[in-house]
């Protein structure tokens, strides 16, 4: 069976830079895919490309379908969900609005009970009800990235593009955060998770990429990369041990 | 100057300011949302004023050519953009917003106007005729480059101005025109002499801010207008179409225009290219107000009505240079202290 998410040969350029060259990836649907590597590596780069922030050249099958030429609200519609790496949550709106324009697509083609749908979040996220009439600009980060996560639920996507949700998070929320991302793999969600800490999402992910300097160099079993000498010691060191726990 | 004469200018600055307000209101709504300095948001005020005193003069209103003839171009690129992404399940509702809305209203037009329908159907008339002009003009010259810089559409939108100020003299002529005054009552207060025209222009705007405000915070449409307002990033992660949002800004920018023409064409004569000051006016409020602040906006607009006023009292021959002058110092003092309006993104 063909996987829900399909890349090959992906390039993204910055005018004459090149950001991603050549990258191939699948997602089957109802895994946990990671992509891991070094800060500038393309990952922010390859997420936006498959959300169609980004002009990109190869090709991106999503559900059997090319994705070209779809624009990124359309992808929306599709069941893509993006959380990006600077949230880009509405800052000067209340908690509760920016989930409920979570749904805007859905809310579009009516017939959705937002409400339900809030209490089902809230649930999950216990502190975002506590806050639901803050500013999203006023949360802390954690919060912040709870929101982002929220956010991207409301719209009820099939696959999950996660980029860094644990960068700049206290340890006891980055454990939070993973624990939630496999609960949402157990509602069916399939996730592509987009990460510096490797050994978090190692130990999360089924199956795993590392990109470097645009390339994908390394691709296997999430367990077998966990233990790959070359993938222990440029990315499970001393500091990714310090990061996980 | 008396204190009778002050009271006047005062009431003659408010009823200007709060017209201003209105403009700058609309202009720093369009701003926030799609990154267009909206210059022919004047073309509204005249289209819309005019429309009116011809209306009443049993006469129809040449905007029926532009509004069926912007509707036929605006269809046909929405129609062409549908093929080529071959989604012909759009071309329905592309048709009837962009073809049937116009000719409806332009039939409409027609009826009514060597009949005498009254007031309200004919302000109905006349904004079923305006307001569409709006998104038709997002359409046509805005969509095509939405994400170019703030300066290339701010160029967009002096060739828009010119375009659409060209036409208003093709289509209406160059005559000025006033129409009839909603009522003739005057209010004896203390020395005051208000005129009704006055209150209905103060009222309306008030009663109108107010139902933004409303509409802003209350509609999910609102909050999604104000969600690209505030990260268009997020909003398209979330999947609020940009063209959805700019289409819905302009479509309440022309409201506010053709409002604001409506209100003032029984006080001053207006003729096709007498919106753009008008409107400049309405800009100059929204820069006092910071480009950013809608309360600042709203209080700066009203300066500039109670300033116009005392300046054409002292020095009427003047009274422009004044207000445009103004934005000088604004400006100065402005960049020296607050953040900067930037081309944000790419
Ligand atoms: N807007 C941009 N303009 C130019 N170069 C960029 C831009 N964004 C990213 N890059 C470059 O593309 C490469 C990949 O960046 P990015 O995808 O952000 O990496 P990562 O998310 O893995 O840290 C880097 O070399 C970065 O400098
Ligand atoms: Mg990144």
């Amino acid at each position: 069976m063909n996987a829900l998410l399909e890349v090959d040969d992906l390039r993204v350029y910055y005018g004459k830079v090149e950001g991603l060259h050549r990258a191939s990836l699948r997602v089957p649907e109802g895994s946990i895919v990671t992509v891991i590597g070094p800060n500038g590596a393309g990952k922010t780069t390859l997420l936006g490309a498959i959300m169609g922030l980004l002009p990109s050249a190869g090709s991106a099958r999503y559900a059997g379908a090319d994705l070209a030429g779809t624009k990124t609200e359309a992808r929306v519609g599709l069941g893509l969900s993006l959380v990006p790496e600077r949230r880009e949550l509405f800052g000067e709106m209340s908690v509760e609005d920016n989930l409920r324009l979570g749904a805007f697509h859905r809310f579009r083609k009516r017939g959705v009970d937002l409400e339900s749908e809030l209490t089902a979040i809230y649930a999950r996220f216990p502190r975002l009800e506590e806050r639901r009439a803050q500013l999203a600009a006023t949360l802390s980060g954690g919060e912040r990235q709870m929101l982002a996560l929220g956010r991207a639920l409301m719209a009820r996507p099939r696959l999950l593009l996660l980029d860094e949700p644990s960068l700049g998070l206290a340890p006891r929320i980055v454990r939070d955060i993973f624990r939630i991302i496999t609960e949402l793999k157990k509602t069916g969600v399939s996730i592509l998770l987009v990460e510096q800490n490797a050994r978090a999402a190692l130990q999360v992910a089924d199956y795993g990429y590392v990109l470097e300097t645009g390339e994908i160099v390394l691709e296997g079993e999430a367990a077998g990369l966990a233990s790959n000498p070359r993938v222990i010691e440029t990315y499970l060191g001393l500091a990714g041990k310090v990061i996980a726990t | 100057m008396s204190f009778d004469i002050a009271l006047w200018l005062v009431q003659d600055g408010v009823t200007n300011g709060a017209i201003y307000a209105l403009l700058a209101l609309a202009m720093l709504l369009v701003f926030a949302v799609t990154r267009v300095i909206f210059v022919p948001q004047g073309e509204f005020i005249s289209y819309a004023a005019l429309s009116l005193a011809l209306l009443q003069a049993g006469r129809l209103p040449g905007v029926v050519y532009v509004l069926v003839g912007g509707g036929l171009v605006a269809a046909a690129l929405d129609i062409a953009l549908a093929l080529r992404e071959k989604a012909p399940a759009r071309l329905p509702r592309i048709v009837a917003l962009y073809v049937l809305v116009p000719c409806v209203m332009a039939a409409l037009a027609w009826w009514a106007a060597p009949r005498s329908v009254g007031l309200p159907l004919q302000v109905l008339i006349v904004l079923g005729l305006v307001v569409p002009l709006g998104p038709i003009l997002y359409r046509v010259a805005y969509q095509p480059l939405a994400s170019a810089s703030v300066l290339v559409l701010f160029i967009i939108s002096m060739a828009a101005h010119y375009a659409l100020t060209g036409l208003g003299l093709v289509f209406f002529g160059g005559e000025g025109l006033r129409s009839e005054a909603f009522s003739d009552a005057r209010f004896k207060l203390a020395v005051l002499d208000i005129t009704a025209q006055s209150l209905w222009v103060v009222g309306a705007s008030f009663v109108l801010m107010f139902a933004l405000r409303l509409f802003f915070e209350k509609t999910f449409y609102g909050k999604a207008l104000r969600a690209t307002a505030v990260n268009r990033i997020g909003a398209r992660l979330v999947g609020i179409p940009a063209e959805l949002s700019g289409s819905l800004s302009f479509l309440l920018a022309a409201f506010i225009g053709a409002v604001s023409g409506i209100l003032i064409s029984p006080i001053t004569t207006i003729y096709y290219d007498t919106g753009f000051l008008i409107g400049l006016k309405g800009f100059v409020g929204a820069i006092v107000g910071g480009m950013g602040s809608y309360p600042l906006a709203v209080a700066g607009s009203i300066g500039i009505g109670l300033l116009e006023a005392f300046s054409s009292f002292w020095a009427s021959a003047f009274k422009e240079t004044i207000v445009f002058t103004i934005i000088i110092p604004v400006l100065l003092w402005r960049s020296l202290r607050s953040r900067h309006i930037e081309d944000e993104e790419e």
